[in-house]
C-alpha cells in the first residue's frame, strides 16, 4: 500500500468536527433528548449479593396512578443456559439476558429485578418500592480467594471445574518452550504475587436512553454507547424485535473506556415502551452506574521470571486470576496474552483463570486485562533488573521483542516499534534529568515500565458523498470517543486535496450506514481510515472519469491533484483543471451524483507498545504519593491528528495513576459497594496530576494506507507498574497490592520505622 | 403540592419557570428551560459537569434548588459565547484539543471563565486547584490547564493592547 508522504492535512492539529457543538453546549448526549408523550423508567435492583428469586409481585406497583408499564425477566427473551452459548462478539447472550434482568437468581447488589415506567421519575421510583420480591438469601463471595475456596457458594451450578460445580469459569494459556528447563538455566529467579482492586471506567456521563416503539413495532433508540450496531443487535435479541425495525441513533458519548460496549437499559426501556405505548426515558444515577455497570476485574497474579547473569530472560511463568463478576467472561485474554509480549522469552507459560463472584458483571476497561497483568510482570522485571544490577531500560532492551519474534499468543511480529519506545524513553529529557530533592519530609523516586495491547481491526463501513456544491460528507458507523472524526477529516481532506473544513464527518445511525463493529480495541481510526480511504479513492476515480469525459480523453490520462482533475501530462492534452466544485456542478449532466461506500472486515492491525517514565514524591508523614513528572512514550504508527493522539496517551496515564494510587471498590460486610460515588471513589482531579509529557514514536503500520496503529489502550497498560517502581525507588518498599493509597503507604512506613526501632 | 413560580435572569435574558420545591437548579435548566448544555454526572456536587455561575459565583447547579434562583442572575454554557463570537476559552479549547468526549467541557469552561474573571494571571497550581472540582476522565487535564493558561495570557495581552 502507498504511504502518504509530504502531507498537508495528515499530522495537522485541525479543529475537531464535533468541537463547536461541545464548547457551546449544543452537543446532544444520551440524556439530552426528549420525545412527545415521553415517560420515565426506573429499575428495581436487588439489595442482596446472592439470592434466589422465589417470586415477584408487581400488582401494587401496577395500580399506582401514573404507572404505565412494569417489566420483569418474563418480558426479556430467555437464552437457556443448557442450550449452549449464543455469542454476539465476545458477549454470550445467555449472560446478557440475565444481566439486564435477573431471572432465577440475583447475583450482585444492584442486579435489576424489575423495572417501571411512569409519568414522572418520582412515581416510577415510588412504584419500584411497591414491588414485592420474595428472596431466598444465599451465601456469597466477592473476593477471588473466597470465590475459589472448595466450599464457596457457587453462582452457577452448571459451571463445572475439575468435575465439580465451581466459580472458576474458564482457563486460558499461552505457552512457548519448556519453563521447567528454562528456569534451570537462570542465575536469578524472582517470583511475586500481586493483587489489584476492581476499578471503574469512570465515564462522567451515566448510561441513559430514550426509546420509542410504534404500534407497528418500529423502534427508535436514542442512546450513547460504544456501538449503535451492538445496541441494535442486543436489543433485538433480548426483545425479539427484528433488527430491520430498530433504528439505533448514536448520541454523543460522554466517555466509555470499554464500559459502554454492552447494553444495560436499552432492552428494558424498549419493553417498557412497547408495553406502555409511550416513549420511555431512562437515566442511571451515579450510584447505579457504580453498583451495576463495569467495573473491571479485581485480580490476583503470580509472576516468576528467570534470567541469566548477562540479563537474558530464559523463562517466565504468569498466573492471572481475574474476577468476572456475576457471569463468566473476565478479560483473561488481555492479562495472559499481553503481559509478557514486549519481551522475547524462549520459555513461557502464561495462564489466566476466569472467576465468577457476587459483584457486577465485569465490563471492558481500556486494554481489558492487560494493565492488570503488566502491573505484575513489569514490577518483577524491575526486581530482576535490580538483582542483576542492570538499568531497567537496558534490561528491557536486552530482551525486547522485535521483527521476527514469535509472541506466545501466536503472531510472529512484523516490523514493530517496541525497541524505539525504550530507546526514546532512555534518551528523553526526563530520564536524563536528576530526580532532585523535594521539601523536607518527602522522598522522591523514579520508575519505568512497558506495555503492549493487541489492537484490532474488524468490520467497518463508510460512505463518502460529494455534495451538489462540491464539498464532502463522510459518514461512518462507529461512535467517536477520542477524536476519530478529526482523524477522518484529515485523511479525507488529504486524499481529495481540499481544505479539511470542506469535509463534514458524521456518525450514521444503524439504518443509514452499513454495519460497523464497536468502538473498542483501539480499532476505530485504523478501520475507518481504511474504508474511508477506499471510498475516497473510488470517488476520485469517478471524478477522473468525469473529467476525462468532459475533455474527451482517456481516464488514465487524468490525475487528481490539489482538489482538481488535471491532464497527467501535456501529451494528454491542454486543459484547464476541473475542480471538485466544477465537477460537482456538472454531475447531474455527466452521469449523476458522486459518492462511494465501502464495507470491509479490516485486517492488519498491528499491536501497540509503550514505555513510561514516572517520578513520584512521597510525603512520609501523610503517606501521600504524588506523581510529579510523567513521560509516556508510544509507538503510534502514524499520528493522523497529533493533538488527539497525545490526548489518548495523557488520558490513559491519568486513569492509570488513579488505579495505582487511589481508585478501588470497597465492599462492606453485607457485600455492597460502600463507595458508589465520586466523593469516595477517588478519581484523579486536576490538582492531583502534573503535565503529562508525550513522545510519539512513529513506526508506520505497513498494512495500513496511512500507517495507522491503534493508540487508545496502550497508554493505560504500563502505568501502575511505573508508579509502583517509582515508589519502591523512593522508599525501598515494594507494594504488591493496589491501590498504593495513603493508609497503605503510611502503614508500610510505620512498620519500617517500628522494625528499625526494634 | 403546588409548583413554585420563579422569576430570574439566565444568560442576560429574563426567564420564568415553574418547579417542584425539591427540584434542583439543574433539573430546571435541563427540563422546563431546555438548557441541556449543563450536564448531570453525579448529582452530588463532585463532578462539576453542571457548573454555572449565580451572580458571578461558581456553583454546582445540582446542589442548588431551582426555587433559589429567584431574583438572581445565572450564567450557563449557552451564554458563554457572544452570539457567533466564541469566548476566548472556547476557541482555545478547540485549538488545543482540550476536550475529547465533551461531557465535562461545559462545566470546565464555566469554571475556567469564573477563575479568569477573578484572577487574570493564575499560576498552573492555581488553575489546577480551581478546576479540582471539575472531573475529566478523558484528557488527564494537561491540555485543559494549558488552554486556560494560554487564554489568560492572551486576554491579558489583549487588555494591554486595548489600553495602549
Amino acid at each position: 500500500m502507498n504511504l502518504v508522504t509530504n502531507n498537508k492535512w495528515i499530522g495537522q492539529r485541525t479543529i475537531r468536527p464535533d468541537g463547536m457543538d461541545k464548547v457551546t453546549g449544543r452537543a446532544q448526549f444520551a440524556a439530552d433528548t426528549t420525545m412527545p408523550g415521553m415517560i420515565w423508567g426506573k429499575v428495581l435492583r436487588s439489595p442482596h449479593p446472592h439470592a434466589r428469586i422465589r417470586s415477584i409481585d408487581t400488582s401494587k406497583a401496577e395500580k399506582l396512578p401514573g404507572v404505565k408499564a412494569v417489566v420483569t425477566s418474563k418480558d426479556i427473551v430467555d437464552f437457556p443456559i443448557d442450550k449452549g452459548a449464543v455469542m454476539l462478539g465476545i458477549q454470550d447472550m445467555r449472560w446478557m439476558c440475565r444481566n439486564v434482568m435477573a431471572r432465577d437468581k440475583a447475583l450482585f447488589p444492584g442486579h435489576p429485578v424489575a423495572a417501571v415506567a411512569a409519568t414522572t421519575e418520582a412515581i416510577a421510583a415510588e412504584a419500584c418500592k411497591l414491588i414485592e420480591v420474595d428472596y431466598e438469601v444465599l451465601p456469597w463471595s466477592i473476593e477471588i480467594e473466597d470465590a475459589i475456596k472448595p466450599d464457596a457458594s457457587v453462582l452457577h451450578e452448571f459451571n463445572k471445574w475439575e468435575g465439580k460445580p465451581s466459580n472458576i469459569a474458564g482457563r486460558l494459556e499461552h505457552k512457548k518452550g519448556d519453563i521447567a528447563e528454562g528456569f534451570k538455566q537462570a542465575d536469578v529467579v524472582i517470583e511475586r504475587t500481586f493483587t489489584t482492586r476492581p476499578v471503574h471506567q469512570g465515564y462522567i456521563e451515566p448510561h441513559a436512553c430514550l426509546i420509542s416503539v410504534a404500534p407497528d413495532g418500529k423502534t427508535t433508540i436514542w442512546s450513547s454507547s460504544q456501538g449503535q450496531f451492538m445496541v441494535r443487535a442486543m436489543t433485538s435479541m433480548l426483545t425479539g424485535i427484528p433488527q430491520s425495525d430498530i433504528r439505533a441513533i448514536p448520541a454523543e458519548i460522554g466517555g466509555g473506556f470499554g464500559g459502554k460496549t454492552i447494553v444495560y437499559l436499552e432492552p428494558v426501556a424498549t419493553m417498557l415502551a412497547k408495553k406502555s405505548g409511550r416513549p420511555v426515558k431512562m437515566v442511571m444515577t451515579r450510584e447505579e452506574v457504580m453498583r451495576a455497570t463495569g467495573p473491571t476485574s479485581g485480580s490476583r497474579s503470580t509472576v516468576k521470571i528467570g534470567a541469566k547473569k548477562d540479563g537474558t530472560i530464559v523463562a517466565a511463568h504468569g498466573t492471572f486470576y481475574l474476577q468476572a463478576g456475576a457471569f463468566p467472561g473476565s478479560p483473561i485474554r488481555g492479562a495472559a496474552g499481553c503481559s509478557f509480549t514486549p519481551y522475547d522469552i524462549p520459555n513461557l507459560l502464561s495462564e489466566g483463570f476466569d472467576v465468577c463472584s457476587n459483584r457486577s458483571k465485569v465490563a471492558a476497561y481500556r486494554a481489558p486485562g492487560a494493565p492488570i497483568g503488566a502491573y505484575a510482570v513489569e514490577c518483577v522485571m524491575d526486581e530482576v533488573a535490580e538483582a542483576l544490577k542492570m538499568d531497567p531500560l537496558d534490561f528491557r532492551l536486552k530482551n525486547a521483542a522485535k521483527e521476527g519474534t514469535k509472541a506466545a499468543h501466536g503472531p510472529t511480529f512484523p516490523r514493530i516499534g517496541y525497541i524505539e519506545t525504550v530507546e526514546a524513553a532512555k534518551n528523553s529529557p526526563h530520564y536524563a534529568a536528576p530526580l532532585g530533592k523535594g521539601p523536607a519530609g518527602t522522598l522522591r523516586g523514579r520508575g519505568v515500565a512497558s506495555g503492549f495491547w493487541f489492537n484490532a481491526g474488524g468490520e467497518s463501513s463508510a460512505q463518502v458523498n460529494i455534495t451538489e456544491d462540491g464539498n464532502v460528507v463522510v459518514t461512518t458507523g462507529h461512535p467517536d470517543i477520542g477524536g476519530s472524526r478529526a482523524g477522518i477529516a484529515n485523511i479525507c481532506a488529504e486524499l481529495l486535496g481540499i481544505d479539511y473544513k470542506r469535509v463534514s464527518v458524521i456518525i450514521g445511525d444503524t439504518q443509514t450506514i452499513g454495519f460497523s463493529n464497536l468502538t473498542g480495541g483501539s480499532r476505530v481510526l485504523f478501520a475507518s481510515a481504511m474504508v474511508v480511504t477506499q471510498s475516497a479513492e473510488k470517488v476520485i476515480q469517478t471524478l477522473r472519469e468525469r473529467a476525462a469525459k468532459i475533455w474527451n480523453i482517456d481516464p488514465e490520462a487524468v490525475k487528481w491533484d490539489q482538489g482538481a482533475a488535471h491532464p497527467v501530462s501535456p501529451n494528454a492534452g491542454q486543459f484547464e483543471p476541473l475542480t471538485l466544485k466544477e465537477l460537482a456542478e456538472k454531475a447531474p449532466a455527466m452521469g449523476g451524483p458522486i459518492g462511494a461506500g465501502v464495507q470491509l472486515n479490516t485486517a492488519g492491525a498491528d499491536g501497540g507498545f509503550g514505555t513510561h517514565v514516572c517520578d513520584v514524591e512521597i510525603d512520609t508523614d501523610l503517606g501521600i504519593a504524588r506523581v510529579i513528572r510523567y513521560t509516556a512514550v508510544q509507538d503510534v504508527g502514524r499520528a493522523i491528528h497529533p493533538g488527539y493522539v497525545e490526548g489518548q496517551l495523557q488520558g490513559g496515564v491519568a486513569q492509570g495513576i488513579g488505579w495505582a494510587l487511589n481508585e478501588e471498590y470497597i465492599y462492606n460486610k453485607d457485600g455492597k459497594v460502600d463507595n458508589p460515588g465520586f466523593l469516595d471513589y477517588r478519581m484523579p482531579v486536576c490538582s492531583d496530576l502534573p503535565m503529562i509529557d508525550c513522545i510519539m514514536v512513529e513506526v508506520p503500520n505497513p498494512k495500513h494506507p496511512q500507517g495507522v496503529k491503534g493508540v487508545g489502550e496502550v497508554p493505560l497498560v504500563p502505568v501502575m507498574a511505573a508508579v509502583a517502581s517509582a515508589i519502591y525507588n523512593a522508599l525501598g518498599i515494594r507494594f504488591y497490592s493496589l491501590p498504593m493509597s495513603p493508609p497503605k503507604i503510611s502503614a508500610a512506613l510505620d512498620a519500617n520505622v517500628k522494625q528499625a526501632a526494634e | 403540592m403546588a409548583k413554585i413560580h420563579v422569576t430570574t435572569t439566565i444568560n442576560g435574558e429574563p426567564m420564568e419557570y415553574l418547579c417542584e420545591p425539591n427540584d434542583t437548579m439543574l433539573d430546571a435548566l435541563r427540563g422546563p428551560l431546555g438548557l441541556t448544555g449543563s450536564k448531570e454526572g453525579c448529582s452530588s456536587g463532585d463532578c462539576g459537569a453542571c457548573s454555572i455561575t449565580v451572580d458571578d459565583r461558581l456553583v454546582c447547579s445540582c446542589l442548588m434548588l431551582a426555587a433559589e434562583a429567584e431574583g438572581h442572575e445565572l450564567r450557563t454554557i449557552e451564554g458563554l459565547a457572544d452570539g457567533e463570537k466564541l469566548h476566548p476559552l472556547q476557541q482555545k479549547f478547540l485549538e488545543q484539543a482540550a476536550l475529547q468526549c465533551g461531557i465535562c467541557t461545559s462545566g470546565m469552561l464555566i469554571a475556567s471563565d469564573a477563575l479568569l474573571r477573578r484572577n487574570p494571571n493564575p499560576s498552573e497550581e492555581e488553575v489546577r486547584f480551581w478546576l479540582a472540582g471539575n472531573l475529566c476522565r478523558c484528557t488527564g487535564y494537561d491540555k485543559i490547564v494549558r488552554a486556560v493558561m494560554e487564554t489568560a495570557a492572551e486576554m491579558r495581552d489583549g487588555i494591554k493592547e486595548a489600553a495602549q
